[in-house]
């Protein structure tokens, strides 16, 4: 009987704590017949969003591991690799090599930055989300001032198709030609009809890798122990801050990354508004995959990733059969991205309260 | 007598804050296995002595300490903790720090773990090495084995009982090899019988092994169970220096609380007090007050008493009146005037005329920044709608300034509470005078009865005689019943009919005021019963 209860009472917890990824598995389950997609369709678009997104999605990792939660500061990053692919774009280097240049000119601007955004962190223990996020839109600021001011002025850039007709600035809009799927096409890889953007998916592997190592290393340990408490941590001799510091740097850094293997992958560069979409998306993401604001696997960003882009691609094409407008998928999406990042804090929140209580009730004179 | 170098003394050690002295010329010394009690009331100093072995910032901070530690004979100074551990001291502190999510073994060795190398540490630096899994699981084994108790070194923090992560806790100061030196600070505290004698066992077993240990506890028994010899601390002076085998749990007690006792105990003995009828009654009420748990109390208060609870810090005397008034999550029954009334619900604790003057006066208490009136009169406006002004037939409710000053002023005069006028902020003013607008605040409802908690706490002699000839005043004007929470049990002594002594959550007993201190002390220390040499009848009281 007690087994039994235990049994209820397990199937109750992972019903509870995996909400989210099972509505959207039902959700999509009923948009999908709906939409009329082929499965060939569905799958390959999955592919090559999964190698699009999957790398800025992973970058939320390590903060979360170091209990920083979800590190809205990633969008630094992404600025970081836009200037890179801006220059690239300038100095016509294509290809392969030409991402590279754009990371080599990427990873010193995402490194001060990160460093930047991880010592206000510091100042700002507990409430790490909303500085982040408030950080991003002010050096959001001053990416425009660099971009749309002394980009063509005091930088000189060559190439007018970038320069806005005022003769300074960087158009909103850039044509990545050189790079639209470098990394993508590397190693040509066709199975049943389906393209497999075989490269990318092995920098993706590498970087799981790199993660799951990480997890093992001393300061990957370091991480998790003042994830879960930082005061005992310090205590133990552990350089809290530092620590911080570096994980809020690799974390900038990745999404650097992220954000030109994203780029590359459409193909044009919405230069003042693709950064700003990239955090919020990821950590939508993340969340949809079941990952909370505590607590993140690597399984909860491919899951994450593969069910918001189901939703995305589905949702528009569902919408337009059922209503006859498309726009409502895309409303739906903001829609739901924003609705599930308000439901993680809260959560986040409620269960962090029950646990304290549950903590103490031990105390209580209750029989 | 052990002889030889001692492994630790502290000689002629005093302390300062802020020109408070709190530790006067302490000396003891410690050899090597042996194993030394150290006992004292709250506020004795035994913690800022441990802080001062232990080089804890705060010592630093506030201007350093005097007098000399000889580690091996040699002349120590530690800057922080750190150096300390190095020093071979590990202390094992009354909270535990540990991490939940992670097993015993990360715990033990938590930033001391065993790495592997691996050629990115080449570029990276040290910290990305690799954990060496099977090494750590073999150093926890080992240090649990020295310990000599059964732990599962992968067990999860979260999951163990409590005894489970107090033994991961020393484990991790014995994995230090350094460590000869070994401070517990209330390692018992939490723990259930069967376990502390676990612990005591596992504790003589690191001392057998030439392991010295400083015990800090309340329950007496266990110090002199365990320990070699005991050292008492009373008001920052050593006052008794002791081999355990020499002493007893009362002789202890009587040392520790053992102040030099005017007749001011019972100041109008002799005077007849009539109480009426019970007029708060609690049944089985717990508190989850964080640090105050309550866990099972039940007491009667009787009509025009001034009752007493006292008790050391932490043992949950301050937790009743929070949870009476409804402002932390209680349970079991409370009755008032024989009617049972709805719990965590503030407002129906103060609509049954109960008032509360909260041991927390700037968080709780008042509201900072608005003028003294405005405090004072607040409580009355919201639950009784006095100073209110009805219009239209109660359709619109206006604030009666004219009465609330006129109300403050008077409490101003009667309470000489020091200020520049009834508008003046209440941040504004001196402890002993935020005090006196607290308790204003609570007469203002004209309450039957009144709680008030640490009435006396951070504020002056003068005011603080003032705030009890005030109590008493209305208590003997009003007919007001009282029930106050003090950490002093003078003070209580001075005041109270009745004192409650709460001890763990527990009411450890109930005696008149005029009881011998000495009696107080032992059902602090949770010695119900125990030593008493002519049990006092209940009843006795001067109700």
């Amino acid at each position: 009987m007690a087994d039994r209860n235990k049994g209820s009472m397990n199937l109750k917890n992972i019903l509870a704590n995996n909400a989210v990824p099972i509505i959207f598995i039902g959700l999509s389950a009923i948009a999908i017949p709906i939409s009329g997609f082929s499965g060939t369709y569905l799958i390959q678009e999955m592919l090559t969003r999964l190698a699009r997104n999957s790398f800025l999605v992973l970058s939320l990792l390590i903060p979360i591991l170091a209990g920083m939660g979800l590190n809205f500061g990633m969008v630094l990053g992404a600025m970081a690799g836009q200037i890179g692919l801006i220059f690239v774009t300038d100095w016509a280097v294509s290809g392969v090599s030409g991402m590279a240049l754009a990371a080599l000119i990427g990873t010193p601007i995402a490194v001060v930055l990160g460093y930047i955004c991880g010592a206000v962190l510091n100042k700002a223990k507990g409430r790490e989300m909303v500085t982040s996020y408030i950080l991003g839109f002010f050096v959001n600021g001053v990416y425009q001032l660099i971009v749309l001011y002394t980009m063509g002025k005091l930088i000189p850039i060559s190439n007018p198709q970038l320069v806005l007709s005022r003769g300074y600035g960087i158009r909103n809009a850039i044509n990545l030609t050189g790079v639209r799927h470098a990394l993508d096409n590397l190693i040509p890889f066709r199975i049943s009809g389906i393209d497999v953007p075989l490269a990318t998916f092995i920098f993706i592997g590498m970087f799981c890798l790199f993660i799951v190592w990480f997890r093992k290393t001393k300061i990957g340990q370091d991480m998790r122990a003042l994830g879960q408490d930082m005061k005992v941590a310090e205590e133990a001799g552990i350089p809290v801050e530092r620590t911080r510091i570096i994980a809020i740097l690799i974390s900038t850094i990745l999404a650097c990354y992220g954000q030109i293997i994203f780029l590359q992958n459409i193909g044009t560069m919405n230069t003042y508004n693709s950064h700003e979409q990239a955090g919020m998306f990821a950590i939508a993401a993340i969340l949809i995959g079941g990952a909370s604001v505590s607590r993140a696997t690597i399984t909860n960003v491919f899951v994450g990733v593969i069910l918001f882009h189901l939703m995305f691609v589905v949702s528009p094409m569902a919408g337009k059969e059922l209503i006859g407008q498309a726009q409502l998928g895309e409303y739906f999406r903001v829609f739901v991205s924003y609705g599930i990042i308000a439901l993680a804090l809260v959560l986040h929140a409620w269960r962090r309260m029950r646990a304290k209580a549950e903590a103490r009730r031990s105390l209580r004179g209750e029989e | 007598m052990p002889e030889g170098v001692p492994l630790l003394k502290m000689e002629n050690i005093g302390k300062e804050f802020f020109g408070n002295r709190v530790l006067y010329d302490v000396s003891f010394s410690l050899m090597p296995g042996e194993i030394m009690g150290l006992v004292g009331e709250n506020g004795a100093g035994k913690s800022t002595l441990m802080n001062i072995l232990f080089g804890m910032s705060v010592i630093q901070e506030t201007g350093g300490y005097e007098g000399k530690i000889f580690i091996d004979g040699e002349e120590k100074t530690f800057k922080d903790p750190f150096d300390a551990l190095e020093a071979g001291i590990g202390m094992v502190h009354q909270e535990f720090s540990l991490i939940p999510g992670f097993t015993a073994t990360e715990n033990i060795l938590l930033n001391r773990e065993s790495m592997k190398y691996n050629p990115l540490v080449e570029v990276f630096g040290d910290r990305f090495k690799t954990l060496d899994r099977q090494d750590m699981q073999k150093r926890a084994e080992k240090a649990i084995d020295t310990l000599g108790v059964a732990l599962d070194p992968d067990t999860l923090i979260s999951e163990m009982p409590v005894g489970h992560k107090q033994f991961t806790e020393i484990a991790r100061e014995i994995d230090r090899q350094k460590t000869r030196l070994l401070v517990l600070d209330e390692p018992t505290a939490v723990l259930a019988e069967s376990e502390a004698t676990v612990l005591i066992d596992a504790l003589k077993k690191l001392a057998a092994q030439g392991i010295a240990i400083i015990f800090i506890s309340h329950r007496l028994q266990e110090i002199i169970d365990l320990c070699d010899k005991i050292v008492v601390l009373r008001d920052g002076r050593v006052i008794q220096e002791a081999r355990t085998e020499n002493t007893n749990v009362r002789q202890i007690a009587s040392w520790m609380v053992g102040r030099q006792i005017s007749g001011e105990a019972c100041p109008d003995e002799g005077k007849e007090r009539t109480c009426g009828d019970v007029i708060l009654k609690t049944e089985h009420l717990w508190v989850d007050m964080p640090g105050e748990t309550v866990r099972d109390v039940s007491i009667e208060v009787r009509r025009g008493e001034i009752f007493g609870l006292g008790g050391l810090a932490g043992q949950g005397k301050v937790g009743i009146p929070n949870g009476i008034m409804g402002l932390y999550i209680s349970g079991g029954k409370v009755f008032v005037r024989g009617k049972e009334i709805k719990l965590n619900d503030p407002a129906a604790s103060l609509n049954e005329g109960m008032a509360f003057v909260s041991e927390d006066r700037r968080g709780v208490g008042l509201l900072l920044d608005e003028g003294i009136d405005w405090n004072i009169t607040f409580t009355a406006m919201q639950i009784q709608e006095k100073f209110i002004k009805k219009l239209f037939g109660g359709l619109i409710k206006w604030r009666d300034d004219k009465a609330v000053t006129k109300c403050t002023e008077d409490f101003i005069k009667a309470l000489e509470i020091r200020c520049t006028g009834p508008k003046q902020r209440a941040v504004e003013l001196s402890g002993g005078n935020q005090q006196k607008v607290c308790l204003a605040k609570a007469f203002a409802v004209a309450p039957e009865i009144l709680f008030v908690s640490e009435p006396t706490r951070g504020i002056d002699v003068g005011a603080k005689k003032l705030v009890l000839d005030t109590l008493r005043r209305v208590n003997e004007e009003s007919g007001t019943t009282i029930i106050m929470t003090s950490s002093e049990l003078e003070e209580l002594r001075s005041v109270c009919d009745r004192i409650a002594i709460i001890n763990e959550g527990r009411v450890s007993g109930i005696l008149p005021a005029c009881s011998p201190a000495e009696e107080f002390g032992l059902l602090m220390l949770g010695h119900v019963g125990e030593g008493l040499a002519e049990p006092v009848p209940a009843g006795n009281g001067r109700c």
